[in-house]
């Protein structure tokens, strides 16, 4: 659990910080569409080199990204091998079999691991500086929209919040039971698959049955508080767009017009 | 079992930018067979310390020697059971451990896992459910059925079935009532002086006073003082820097000695109180 860094929040205080998250999640994801846009050295250079200037501009630590690869190293690699021995070419430098290696497989397997790196860099950057909080702010001011279609986008919201409140709750607690269990001579992680399995129960029943007492109560909770449903509540959390959000849009917007420039030159 | 810890020092998240230091090089000495009680405020690192014992947490540096069992920073996770088995550990809010579907089975389930054949374990779950004080009738009833201060009881039950040597206690009479936590207290107490080592956390002085024959203090992640509770409750440095709070019966006595009486050590349960009233009443 203490390994994934992709999807945890790191506390600290930079110009990627103080961005507005809805622009930030949108640039993310705009970013990521982008990337496929690249598709020869300079074009790969270039974004790469964008991305750790974002992560230089965040004053978070390199390594850290880079410790945020390791969970994903098996697909990567995975991906990467598979890329580099199954394309087919008309000059091979080596073939066996189905199996061929060749310039054009070797480029390409380096264009995917780039790609998957500056993608896992990226998102990793959104969650490290925004707090799950704003990210699910930023995500109901995104689908606002869609209340044309009679979406229920506020419940959808503080179902989400909520969610994303409880996550640190219930790992707390998974820790807890598992550490209860434990001491009562159960062993995580040892014997066989179906043994490990089981040995999963004695943490699974008490989660759920703490999940939905803390349901219930906080229901109660929310009730007495005056909670009806989700409509005609006002808004205690307020994003707002400044001019740097814009300028971030704006630059966007140059980089996909060099990359769009770099790409057919 | 004898368990001494020697410049234990525990960070979470080793080598990470979220690092934090849990246990300051701590040095301390639990004896054999004794009431220890171990206080101080949240965050002190009461509960980092403990589950050092059993093996749950590792320390960053130094070693804790829990019988003829030492624990290092290089200590594996495997063959812990035999540790495991004498340090039975009643975490805060034990009730929420319980998942078998009737409450003999989850008795059963600690001595179980530790090997004991299933008859051994049916009659210890016989034995434990009377133990702390609950009929024989709840043994087929539903874990999910009972009340709190029950499913308390029957997850100490559960703990208890594996007779460890050494029982661990984190709060266990949080959110109990009056009642429910004299007699558990005293259950503890009585398995204390059938010969096993209790330690006990709390935020209760007066279950200090009362029940405990060594008391740790701890404050910042290190162990600020320890000694019995008279001599811990009397060390003025403490109480200067709040580090500690009173029994009763000591504030009692401190708000006496404003008027007619004078009390050389503050006395810490309300028998020593009412004596030492009645000696410097007939007294002087």
């Amino acid at each position: 659990m203490n390994k994934l860094i992709l999807g945890r929040y790191l506390p600290g205080d930079s110009l990627i910080y103080q961005l507005d998250p809805r622009g930030k999640f949108l640039i993310t994801f705009y970013f990521i569409g982008i990337v496929f846009l690249a598709n020869n050295v300079v074009s790969y250079g270039f974004l790469l080199l964008f991305v750790l200037f974002a992560v230089y501009l965040s004053k978070i630590n390199l390594g850290f990204f880079l410790r945020g690869l390791r969970p994903m190293f098996w697909l990567i690699l995975f991906t990467v091998v598979l890329q580099m021995f199954f394309t087919p070419s008309k000059t091979p430098l080596w073939s066996f079999g189905i199996l061929t290696l060749s310039k054009e497989g070797l480029i390409i397997s380096a264009y995917i691991f780039i790609r998957f790196v500056l993608i896992i860099f990226v998102s990793t950057l959104l969650t490290l500086t925004t707090t799950p909080i704003e990210i699910s702010d930023s995500i109901e001011s995104i689908l606002k929209p869609l209340k044309a279609i009679k979406f229920p986008v506020t419940q959808v919201a503080l179902m989400l919040s909520i969610a994303l409140r409880f996550v640190p709750l219930l790992i707390d607690e998974t820790a807890k039971i598992m550490d209860a269990q434990r001491a009562r001579g159960v062993d995580f992680g040892e014997g066989g698959l179906i043994k490990r399995i089981k040995s999963f129960v004695p943490i699974l029943i008490p989660l759920f049955v703490s999940s939905f007492s803390i349901a219930y109560d906080l229901a109660i909770a929310m009730e007495s508080r005056g909670y009806k449903d989700g409509e005609g509540r006002s808004k205690y959390r307020v994003l707002s767009w400044s001019m740097r959000d814009t300028l971030a849009a704006i630059v966007m917007l140059v980089i996909t017009v060099i990359l769009l420039f770099i790409r057919s030159y | 079992m004898e368990i001494i810890f020697k410049n234990v020092t525990h960070s979470y998240e080793a080598n990470n930018p979220l690092a934090a230091l849990g246990l300051d090089d701590v040095s301390v000495d639990i004896k054999n067979k004794k009431f220890t009680a171990i206080i101080g405020k949240t965050g002190s690192g009461k509960s980092t310390l403990v589950r050092h014992i059993n093996a749950l947490l590792k320390p960053t540096s130094g070693t804790i020697t829990v019988g003829n069992r030492e624990i290092t920073p290089d200590t594996n996770n495997k063959n812990l059971k035999p540790l495991r088995k004498n340090v039975g550990m009643v975490f805060q809010f034990p009730e929420s451990q319980l998942f078998e579907d009737t409450v003999e089975k989850d008795i059963m389930f600690g001595p179980m896992n530790f090997g004991v054949s299933e008859e051994d374990a049916k009659l210890a779950a016989h034995d434990m459910i009377k133990l702390v004080g609950l009929d024989e009738k709840y043994l087929s009833k539903s874990p999910f059925d009972l009340s709190g201060g029950q499913m308390r009881r029957v997850a100490i039950a559960g703990v208890l079935a594996t007779h460890p040597e050494t029982i661990i206690l984190d709060e266990p009479t949080a959110g109990l009532d009056p009642v429910g936590r004299k007699e558990i207290m005293d259950l503890f107490k009585n398995l204390q002086s059938e010969g096993k080592t209790v330690i006990l956390i709390t935020h209760n002085m007066d279950d200090v006073a009362n029940y405990a024959d060594e008391v740790i203090v701890m404050h910042d992640g290190r162990k600020v003082a320890e000694g019995t509770p008279m001599e811990v409750f009397n060390n003025q440095k403490l109480l200067r820097d709040d580090m500690l709070t009173l029994p009763q019966s000591a504030i009692f006595a401190q708000k006496l000695s404003k008027k007619y009486f004078k009390f050389d050590q503050l006395p810490i349960t309300i028998s020593d109180l009412s004596t030492e009233i009645k000696r410097q009443i007939n007294g002087d």
